[in-house]
């Protein structure tokens, strides 16, 4: 199939889905409206909607707050979930030691820890991001540990044949190693970092896209919610294709995958 | 053996034994003894399985032997091995470097300025026929190239020693004799002690100057050793032809078919 057939097809399932939206809220089918407005809006609303956040630029400020805790808990996520990774790795002792408490803390739905962190951080920017580095840093975490202990033992005995030290074998070997699972699994961190962000101003904030969102829905403005939700969904893309930029500069190194994402 | 010529590698009455649960303890190889000399070609030539590897990697220091010593030019083996470069028979290079980096590492970790180590990794891609792949990263590379980038990668350490195990073993037929010839020819310039493991006969002979054959494991020991007499330089496709080289081949194969089939039987049993 053509690109340009594919993109044709693409917009025309977006097409019919609006079309079909705004016909069953708008107009009576055998007498009867299919989608109540009240509960379901309408494209039109939804659309002028968000119009109206953006020409009178409010949404800016809370897509940049947002944008902003998102990228703090992924940076700070993966910075810890990364060195205490590939220490763990290192320290088998008190990887074994601190094996049930990981499992346990991993297990545990961070949703739950969010009234935790409101009441410790506040109701400002950094409630979110700990949620989001609670989420992030186990991600970052086991690929990082997974990619020390992965690390081929033929490429291991290589390194030391040639003479490396254990620390240029840290450098050279391990690490690249870590590293290259830690990138391999950026989508899903990155992702992980907005949905702790979303969640946590969504349970109590002043500002952001979750924010909007819960506004919305507590004066029952459907179009609102949807509205937040359409520009959500944008910013959530947008940013998952800078990411696959920065993945591809990244893993130049490694085999492109015979079928995935692209 | 020469009596001038100084012996690289010594291994007596080298023991190699692997755990494999609470008491059971598998022997490998059982008092192994082995000389290479300085610029000798020696290739170890076995059954699958019977420990040539594990006897590689004693000689290497990546095993300890569980009894015996090790000597290398007459110093007792502690450690890993300095004097040695090793050639491995899987994927060993470092997928995240280039070519280039993968050849310039060596120099890199001994504290070569990386423009001079970049300069001299850059003619050991040459020398091995790679001038132009230096930026290629290893998955992009055939196994013949992978090869070629692994040798300049040992070579440019300049190692006394060379340890090769089976490294043209997952090439295809025609690949392994244009490998083995620039072996040979890059064997030549400096003639290196080389210990060289295959399970190819045809092979080891090409290229050696001593054959070893030994037995089938468990408690592989070696049981025939042959100068190899061919002249050289060799073309290993030209050697192949020679009367000599055949009449070398039988008598060898006479001793190593019997352990084969025992090898057989071993896996057949397993």
């Amino acid at each position: 199939m053509s690109r340009i057939t594919l993109l044709a097809l693409q917009l025309l399932v977006a097409v019919v889905v609006v079309v079909l939206w705004q016909l069953f809220a708008t107009v009576p089918v055998f007498g009867r409206i299919w989608l109540p407005p009240f509960f379901f809006s309408n494209p039109v609303d939804v659309f002028a909607q968000i119009v109206k956040w953006f020409a009178s630029g409010v949404i800016w400020k809370h897509l940049a707050i947002t944008l902003w805790e998102s990228i703090l808990a992924f940076v700070i996520g993966s910075a810890a979930g990364a060195m205490v990774g590939f220490w763990l790795a290192r320290q088998p002792l008190i990887a074994a030691v601190f094996d049930p408490y990981v499992k346990m803390v991993n297990a545990l739905p961070r949703v739950v820890l969010a009234p935790i962190f409101t009441l410790w951080l506040g109701l400002g920017i950094w409630s979110k991001v700990a949620l989001g580095v609670t989420l992030v840093f186990f991600i970052v975490f086991f690929n990082v540990y997974q990619g020390v202990k992965e690390v081929s033992h033929t490429v291991l005995a290589n390194g030391r044949m040639l003479g490396m030290s254990e620390q240029q074998l840290m450098r050279h070997v391990y690490w690249p190693s870590a590293l290259s699972w830690m990138f391999s699994s950026l989508h899903t961190s990155v992702g992980f970092a907005v949905v702790g962000a979303v969640v946590g101003e969504y349970l109590g904030s002043a500002a952001g896209l979750g924010y909007l969102i819960q506004q919305a829905e507590g004066v029952f403005d459907v179009a609102g919610v949807f509205a937040g939700m359409f520009v959500l969904s944008v910013f959530v893309v947008l940013i998952d294709m800078g990411v696959t930029l920065v993945e591809r500069r990244l893993l130049v190194w490694r085999p492109a995958p015979a079928d995935g994402r692209g | 053996m020469n009596e001038k010529m100084p012996t690289a590698v010594a291994l007596e009455d080298a023991t190699v034994a692997f755990r494999l649960g609470e008491a059971r303890v598998y022997t490998a190889v059982e008092k192994a003894n082995l000389a290479v000399g300085a610029g000798e070609f020696v290739a170890i030539v076995g059954p699958t399985g019977c420990g040539k590897s594990t006897l590689l990697n004693v000689a290497a220091g990546l095993l300890k032997p569980a009894a015996g010593s090790v000597r290398i030019f007459d110093r007792p083996l502690l450690g890993l091995n300095r004097e040695a470069g090793y050639l491995f028979q899987t994927d060993a290079l470092f997928p995240w470097k280039t070519a280039l980096d993968n050849v310039a590492i060596g120099l890199e970790i001994a504290g070569i300025p990386r423009s001079e180590a970049l300069a001299r990794a850059n003619d050991w891609l040459a020398s091995v026929g790679l001038a132009h792949f230096g930026s290629r990263y290893p998955h992009m590379l055939s196994g013949g190239q992978h090869k070629r980038v692994g040798l300049a990668q040992v070579l440019i350490r300049n190692p006394k020693i060379l340890l090769m195990d089976e490294p043209f073993g997952p090439l295809d037929a025609q690949t392994r004799q244009v490998m083995g010839n620039l072996l040979l020819d890059l064997w030549n310039r400096d003639r290196k002690a080389v210990l060289f493991v295959t399970h190819d006969l045809e092979e080891a002979i090409a290229l050696a100057d001593r054959v070893v054959i030994m037995s089938a494991g468990p408690g592989a020991r070696i049981i025939g050793d042959w100068q190899v007499t061919l002249p050289r330089p060799r073309d290993i496709f030209e050697t192949r032809l020679n009367k000599d080289f055949h009449a070398l081949h039988r008598e060898i194969w006479s001793v190593l078919k019997g352990e084969v089939m025992k090898g057989y039987a071993q896996s057949a049993d397993a």
